[in-house]
């Protein structure tokens, strides 16, 4: 089987977050990065397939040079090889562009299973997997707690509401979601960082994926990004008990306007 | 995950792989060594049950080549790696520097091929357990007046003495044990003893007060018949014990930063969470200073470390350079474990803390491996040419 991985470098949870000049978005330079949580379960569900299986598992990341760091860790982990997309303007992309690139790298490839974290922890979308499925024709199944080869295809256990859950059969290739927490990561070894060294990093620009890059330019744009504002007030009433239930009473009914 | 003190930005003079190796090995302690250690401590154990986890993510040997099963890290990942270890508790850190430069580097640097094949795969796999005999019970800072005596009979050495301190002494499933050959002039030589020998006893040393997660032994030979196989054949002296022993120390400096992040990290949240006269223990002037001192003291450390690593890959390092971070890390540590210990007061001394573990373990790190006073005076010979102990 050969499942490509898509990984995306965001900051770490523990890092410090400050608002950049313009206000849209966080300083990159407080930043210190690692494997999105749920692309890290991706990964860990890949490598798995591939023990039971056989295959091959490839790592493919998109950013500037600092998203080796992600691909290296997944070769470190046991992925064979990665795909580094890097391009400049490829940077800043919304999920359609991100998508667009990922597909046709994925495409130029060839694969068996594309997998992808449900969603990033930076921006949330949950679109990434979604949407290139369906630039590359592809069935696909979201928050994916369980994967299991078939004649011909695949067998995933969804997560629905409730607790409830539900059993997919589909046909491959095909493009997954994977939920967190479905697996228990294993520890990048000694020997398998060593091991990383050897493996290979293809690298892929947008004129090498016949991209047209104009077309991705972001259809959406981030206005403003800020911290909540604290919106709580006290305020203290003074007065007899008679006069302080009169202030109440009117304050309810004309501020909070509760009736 | 512990953020770094990284004052330098020593962050940016490391590889990738470097940064990887440490993380890795940082998170593995914090789910696996951390939720437990209070407890093993405690009890007085050693989580004998990690030894297969230890193998597999190739912390034993992890050194040493790739041939002999071992990951072939350099010596500035191997130095991250026992910090991270120390972190957790200096007596993790002991057992796999006693396995890896006590152990298997004596076998890999004074073994013939043979008896590297025969130990080292095993021992990287965590399935053969080594410790290292070298101090005696009236030979401690003075190795060489060691009694324990090997003589040469028909089918190989008859060996009568007995070790102290040995770490991992009675789970080991073999000892390199230093003896002084009578056929030899005295030479001190090395022997690969396995448990099992007829003659040799490993009890434990019961009521230590510190490295309680560590198992610590004495060593008795009596009449032990070693086959000839079995003696090291490269070594010859009391150069092969210190030149493990270097290798050892090494591990240790960087494992000493560990254990003094772990306290400073705990001493600062503690300090700004904790409100005593309504503000927060850290904003004050004297908690302010004991938390500037730790901090600068790691600062030092690290760089100091980096820089003998680096000096150390690239095969420039004296052993006088390793007592030098031997000396003034561990020393740095325990300051640093003492002062954290203060900023929490009463809940200083409580095992849900650390501080007080790593304290008592320190008192251990400061005299093992070389006493804290022998590598002062070390230093002290290189500077006058005069050794003031010797």
């Amino acid at each position: 089987m050969k499942i490509i991985v898509c990984l995306k470098q965001v900051p770490k949870n523990d890092s410090i977050l400050r608002i950049n000049e313009q206000g849209t978005w966080i300083q990159d330079r407080d930043l210190t990065y690692e494997i999105n949580e749920s692309d890290q379960y991706a990964l860990e569900a890949a490598l798995q397939l591939k023990e039971k299986h056989g295959g091959e598992v490839i790592a493919l990341s998109l950013g500037p040079a600092r998203v080796q760091t992600v691909i290296k860790e997944a070769l470190a982990r046991g992925a064979d090889r990665g795909i580094h997309l890097e391009d400049a303007t490829l940077d800043n992309l919304d999920a359609f562009g991100i998508s667009t690139a990922i597909a046709a790298a994925a495409k130029a490839e060839g694969f068996d299973l594309l997998l992808t974290g449900l969603q990033s922890d930076d921006y949330g979308y949950a679109q990434t997997g979604v949407i290139a499925a369906e630039l590359l024709g592809l069935p696909h199944a979201t928050i994916v707690m369980d994967v299991q080869a078939t004649d011909g295809g695949i067998r995933v256990k969804r997560e629905l509401e409730n607790g409830f859950f539900q059993w997919v059969s589909m046909p491959a290739p095909a493009v997954l979601t994977i939920q967190s927490g479905i697996n228990t990561l294993r520890y990048a070894t000694l020997k398998g960082i060593m091991a990383a060294k050897k493996k290979e990093i293809k690298k892929l620009d947008a004129a090498g994926l016949g991209l047209d890059t104009a077309s991705l330019t972001p259809k959406m744009q981030f206005r403003r990004v800020y911290v909540p504002v604290k919106s709580k007030q006290t305020q203290f009433l003074e007065g007899s008990p008679a006069e302080v239930a009169a202030k109440l009473i009117e304050k309810l009914k004309n501020e909070a306007r509760v009736f | 995950m512990r953020p770094d003190v990284d004052f330098f930005n020593l962050e940016s003079q490391l590889s990738d792989e470097e940064k990887m190796m440490r993380d890795s090995v940082r998170q593995f302690v914090n789910e696996r060594i951390k939720p437990i250690i209070a407890d093993c401590y405690e009890e007085g154990r050693f989580p004998l049950d990690l030894i297969p986890e230890f193998a597999k993510l190739g912390l034993l040997g992890s050194n040493l080549p790739e041939k002999y099963g071992c990951a072939g890290i350099n010596n500035v990942a191997y130095g991250l790696v026992t910090q991270e270890l120390e972190a957790g508790d200096s007596g993790i850190r002991s057992f796999v520097s006693v396995q890896s430069s006590l152990c298997m580097y004596p076998i890999y640097a004074f073994g013939s091929e043979e008896q590297r094949m025969k130990y080292l795969p095993g021992m990287a796999k965590g399935e053969i357990i080594g410790c290292f005999g070298l101090t005696e019970p009236n030979s401690g800072s003075d190795p060489g007046s060691m009694k324990t005596r090997a003589k040469r009979v028909k089918d190989g050495w008859l060996l009568n003495g007995s070790k102290t301190w040995i770490t991992n002494g009675t789970i080991a499933d073999i000892a390199i044990v230093w003896a002084k050959v009578e056929d030899e002039n005295d030479k001190i030589r090395g022997f690969i003893v396995p448990k099992g020998t007829p003659g040799f006893t490993a009890p434990e040393l019961k009521h230590k007060l510190s490295l309680r997660a560590s198992v610590t032994s004495e060593l008795f030979f009596q009449d032990c018949l070693i086959p000839e196989e079995n003696l090291l054949p490269g070594s010859g002296g009391l150069k092969s014990p210190l030149m493990c022993l270097t290798q050892a120390r090494y591990g240790i400096a960087w494992g000493a930063i560990g254990a003094a992040l772990d306290c400073y990290q705990t001493a600062l949240e503690y300090a700004k969470n904790r409100v005593q006269f309504n503000r927060p223990l850290a904003s004050f002037q004297l908690t302010q200073k004991k938390l500037v001192e730790m901090f600068t003291e790691i600062s030092k450390a690290q760089l100091l470390c980096l820089r003998l690593g680096r000096m150390k890959d690239a095969g420039e390092i004296e052993p006088v350079h390793v007592s030098m971070a031997k000396m003034n890390n561990v020393n740095m540590a325990l300051e640093c474990a003492r002062t954290a210990r203060s900023i929490l007061g009463g809940n200083g001394i409580m095992g849900e803390y650390g501080v007080m573990r790593h304290l008592c373990n320190l008192e251990t790190v400061f005299t093992y491996e070389g006493t804290h006073e022998v590598h002062t005076l070390a230093i002290g010979r290189h500077l006058t040419g005069l050794s003031a102990f010797e």
